[in-house]
């Protein structure tokens, strides 16, 4: 992997400041982050917490690939690419995004093509946690 | 064969992984033909991709005993 791109899937609880920090450069002008955080309330039903798992070497790689495609089509600079695995609370962070690019108009559009592809096609999981049950996310029609 | 369970096909399957010694699956498409017939609730999602060797495959790519195969139900990242 070159240095332009950080990707990382951990248990531990994630931090924007090292995502903000990757992708600081002198080159550019424009940082956009996405935050996703774990909320209480789902099609009004009571989120209790979120479990996710995840397919790792393959999560990695399509990550990987996201971030190369975004890296072309939006002159991206730098992407760092954190998502959280295992038990995430409420207000706990699922994932971060942040690109650099030259300029603001660019660094909006590839930060929300990551997180769009992300999750069509990224192999992780997540198990929404109710107060009176559970269920896998998009698993049934 | 060995077959990587996640998420909602890992409690499908009740294990995260699936040692399969059916002859006629040379096909993704004869696995996924399998799977429904032994576990009749992966025709209950709305959908389930295969992955071979950690890359999405066709339903007519060929599969063998040296692939790493893995069964991803809908994905549900972010």
């Amino acid at each position: 992997m070159d240095d332009t791109i950080d990707i990382q899937i951990l248990d531990i609880p994630l931090d924007l400041q090292t995502n903000y920090d990757f992708v600081v450069t002198e080159a550019c002008g424009g940082i956009n982050a996405f935050v996703g955080t774990v909320r209480r309330w789902n099609k009004n039903e009571e989120v209790t917490h979120l479990e996710f798992e995840c397919y790792m070497p393959m999560a990695i790689k399509e990550l990987q690939k996201i971030a190369i495609e975004a890296k072309e089509q939006f002159k991206a600079h730098k992407i760092s690419i954190h998502h959280r695995v295992g038990r995430v609370g409420l207000t706990e962070i699922a994932v971060i995004i942040t690109v650099a690019c030259k300029h603001r108009a660019a660094s909006f559009r590839a930060c929300e093509y990551i997180i769009d592809q992300l999750k069509k096609d990224v192999p992780i999981w997540k198990k929404e946690f109710l107060v009176d049950g559970s269920y896998w996310v998009n698993a049934r029609p | 064969m060995k077959i990587l369970c996640f998420g909602i096909a890992r409690e499908i399957i009740g294990s995260a992984s699936l040692e399969l010694d059916a002859d006629g699956v040379t096909s993704v498409a004869s696995l996924k033909a399998h799977l429904e017939a032994e576990y009749p609730r992966f025709k209950t999602l709305s959908a389930y991709r295969i992955a071979v060797n950690q890359t999405f495959a066709e339903s007519s790519e060929g599969i063998s005993e040296a692939d790493e195969i893995a069964i991803i139900p809908p994905v549900s990242g972010g």
